[in-house]
């Protein structure tokens, strides 16, 4: 029955691109539609391969002095005589390696894309994944720059679809999740520091520095932990009251996390803490985040995540349709906030220092500008959001006081444009985004 | 006792920048149910705007060579910069919320976020980080009622803001206007077929919301001369705070949540150390939201939101 499906599908497929179209749109369906995920893996991976042999010799010969960090968005703002260079490099690493194998591959690519849809989803997944990982972790080798972008677009991924949940599937305007990233943060580095390593503010560490890596998932969810007990404090209130009231308990929740800390003299008070172990490197994250996605995207399907909407769109009819309105919520604002103090944790570990002034009203409008610029009630969209704010920002960081005109002003473009993000009410399928495309 | 009465005054003062900054919050609320989370910036906004009126009165008092008393410019200063940034808050409605009235709030809400990050970047663009010292307009008079310390400067503080406060009561009660504005915050479903235009509310709210806002802003720098880009923030998000305590589009609410949370944070630091005003100030909030779950002058809506 499946299959009979996937080749109707396939013959729809092929109909369309063997259609003539105009544009460039069409021509683009035309040349590339039938390459599934993987080629496009495998494009990649070629792409960042080439960059990791020869990425050195190349922008020599093209005249840049080193690599571009970040497909030469610094080199493109700051330094116009390199710009050809810059251009002829991206073409030459990125452009051509990715769209020449993609295409190449595409038969093959569809093969094997077909025999991993007739297996079960989880090996396809963990192919695909593992695809992926070995593709940032080359990229990720060229400069350390690139890696803490990389760790901090996966925490900032990991914060977006949790606050999603909240603000998107139940329908709430939550404003504490900074709160709740320090709960984690500070959750997670008391743990390290208290078990892990010797430090000023926590005295010698009680346990063999070899079981310290081990430790650290242990840490991270300590840190998730703290943040759900915390969330307790908003998700009682919001038995009774919901929209902007909610909204202020939740503000007013996270003043008060931020002054409790800056108050506590054991974790070093305003100064902040320092020295948390180098645990979190990019596999560990990498991890992590796809475990947050899994989680996420697992909740939000099932019928808690089904009862999450319901409540959403209307509480009383909820009620009165069994669901149990108060353990939805509970539930909800604890997942939620789990997911978030492991991303605050991965943070302090990633930053290797936390103080109480990055979680304030600015994290706080960070993390919504990227839920909404995504789009509610999508984990794809989620992805998107954090990714492109993160990418951008860091892309357009050359420019310094005039990044912070031009990233809102796209963002208020967008909003006007399309007002509820650029991806809202989408469920997210990696069944779908795996399948062969012939 | 001494210092009790000391704080009440500070209090006052305090709570006055924090009421007149929830109105502008409640005001829009009341017609557009959305939050304008770019007023704070607005306060940062006019608060510059009088800077540059204050310094250029004075300057053009030195050139004509005329003794202008300092309280002249002072109240010259305050009528100009509102009447200036009220611009900027039509503005704002018109590029960034007018377009979005029929869209989910929270699009408005980000939109909000975002003029706000480009009005604070666009000051620091405009003048360089350096902080700006406002001038001092008025000579600083201290009178001792009693045991207690009062400046005038205070003393004009509170005044002027409470007859702002009682200016817009007038307005809103007695005015055509200030009718329209009661009727559209009963049912802003039906008022506009009654032919009241919210082209014409909406912005006039924002006019006076802002306003409202430079005065504070102005005030703020009499009391604490130094400006910064920044300064809007945390004081914006607080005053929201207060304008929800006050119960949404509740102007008189707004106000004396304005007022209350001063006295809250006031107390909240003489009491307990000064460190830990924000915890012990916002656990009671958080316990009087737990109570009384919407506001003081809100009414209990249905669970149906225009979200």
């Amino acid at each position: 029955m499946d299959f009979k499906g996937e080749s109707a599908k396939n013959m729809v497929n092929k109909k369309a691109s063997q259609r003539k179209g105009r544009g460039v749109k069409a021509w683009l369906a035309r040349v590339f539609g039938r390459i599934p995920l993987i080629g496009w893996l495998m494009g990649s991976l070629g792409a960042v391969l080439i960059e990791y042999f020869l990425g050195d010799a190349l922008s020599y010969y093209l005249g840049l002095p080193k690599i571009p960090v970040l497909f030469g968005s610094s080199i493109i703002l700051k330094k116009p005589a390199l710009i050809p260079g810059a251009l002829a490099y991206l073409l030459l690493v990125y452009a051509l390696p990715v769209s020449l194998i993609a295409k190449s591959m595409t038969r093959p690519a569809n093969r094997l894309a077909r025999l991993l849809a007739s297996r079960p989803v989880s090996l396809a997944t963990l192919i695909h994944l593992g695809l992926f990982y070995l593709i940032l972790h080359l990229w990720a080798e060229i400069s350390d720059y690139r890696l803490l972008v990389l760790k901090l677009t996966m925490i900032a991924v990991m914060l977006t679809l949790s606050i999603n949940v909240i603000n998107g599937y139940m329908g709430e305007f939550s404003c504490s999740h900074p709160g709740f990233m320090a709960l984690g943060a500070y959750g997670a580095s008391i743990t390290t520091l208290l078990l892990c390593v010797d430090d000023k503010l926590m005295g010698p560490a009680l346990l063999p520095a070899a079981a310290g890596p081990w430790l650290f998932p242990l840490a991270l969810i300590v840190g998730g932990i703290v943040a759900s007990l915390g969330a307790l404090v908003i998700a009682i209130p919001s038995f009774r009251t919901r929209g902007d009231y909610l909204a202020i308990i939740s503000l007013a929740f996270l003043f008060i996390v931020k002054s409790l800390i800056e108050n506590l003299e054991f974790a070093g008070g305003p100064r902040g803490m320092s020295g948390q172990p180098d645990y979190a490197g990019l596999p560990t994250v990498f991890i992590v985040m796809v475990l947050c996605v899994w989680t996420i995207n697992n909740f939000v399907r099932s019928t808690m995540g089904k009862a999450l909407c319901a409540v959403r769109d209307n509480e009383l009819a909820a009620e009165a349709m069994t669901v149990n309105t108060r353990k939805t919520k509970i539930v909800t604002f604890m997942f939620a906030a789990f997911w978030a103090g492991v991303a605050g944790g991965l943070f302090a570990h990633v930053l290797r220092y936390v103080n109480p002034g990055s979680f304030g009203v600015q994290r706080l409008a960070e993390i919504l500008a990227m839920l909404y610029f995504g789009g509610l009630n999508s984990v794809t969209g989620s992805i998107v959001g954090a990714v492109s704010f993160n990418l951008l920002s860091e892309a357009l960081r050359p420019l310094e006081l005039y990044k912070w005109i031009i990233i809102p002003l796209l963002f208020i473009l967008v909003m006007l444009y399309r007002p509820t993000g650029l991806i809202a009410f989408t469920e997210f399928k990696p069944r779908e985004l795996m399948r062969p495309k012939e | 006792m001494d210092l009790f009465l000391q704080n009440i005054v500070n209090a006052l003062q305090w709570g006055s920048f924090y009421a007149l900054i929830a109105l502008g919050y409640s005001m829009v609320y009341s017609i557009l149910m959305l939050f304008n989370f770019a007023h704070g910036d607005i306060f940062m906004v006019g608060a510059y705007i009088g800077f540059g009126i204050a310094t250029g009165l004075l300057a053009l008092a030195a050139m004509a060579g005329l003794p202008v008393p300092g309280w002249l410019v002072l109240v010259l200063t305050i009528i100009i910069s509102m009447f200036l940034t009220s611009f900027v808050g039509i503005f704002i409605e018109r590029v960034g919320y007018r377009p979005l009235r029929e869209a989910p709030r929270a699009s408005a809400a980000i939109t909000g976020l975002m003029i706000g990050i480009i009005l604070e970047t666009g000051n620091l663009a405009l003048l360089g980080a350096r902080r700006l010292s406002f001038p001092s307009l008025i000579d600083t008079v201290t009178f001792q009622i009693g045991s207690v310390y009062v400046t005038n400067k205070k003393i004009f503080i509170v005044a002027v803001s409470l007859s702002l406060m009682f200016g817009l009561h007038l307005f809103i009660q007695k005015t055509k206007w200030g009718m329209a504005m009661r009727a559209m915050s009963y049912d802003f479903q039906a008022v506009p077929l009654m032919g009241v235009s919210i082209n014409k509310l909406a912005p006039l709210t924002f006019a006076i919301g802002s306003g409202l806002a430079a005065a504070a802003g102005i005030l703020y720098g009499l009391a604490y001369p130094v400006l910064d880009p920044y300064m809007g923030i945390l004081l914006g998000w607080k005053a929201f705070v207060a304008a929800i305590l006050g119960g949404r589009g509740s102007i008189l609410g707004a106000a004396l949540a304005g007022f209350l949370l001063g006295f809250i944070e006031i107390f909240a630091a003489w009491i307990f150390p000064s460190t830990f005003r924000d915890l012990i100030a916002y656990s009671i909030i958080l316990l009087i939201l737990t109570f009384r779950p919407h506001g003081f002058f809100g009414q209990a809506h249905s669970t149906q939101l225009r979200l």
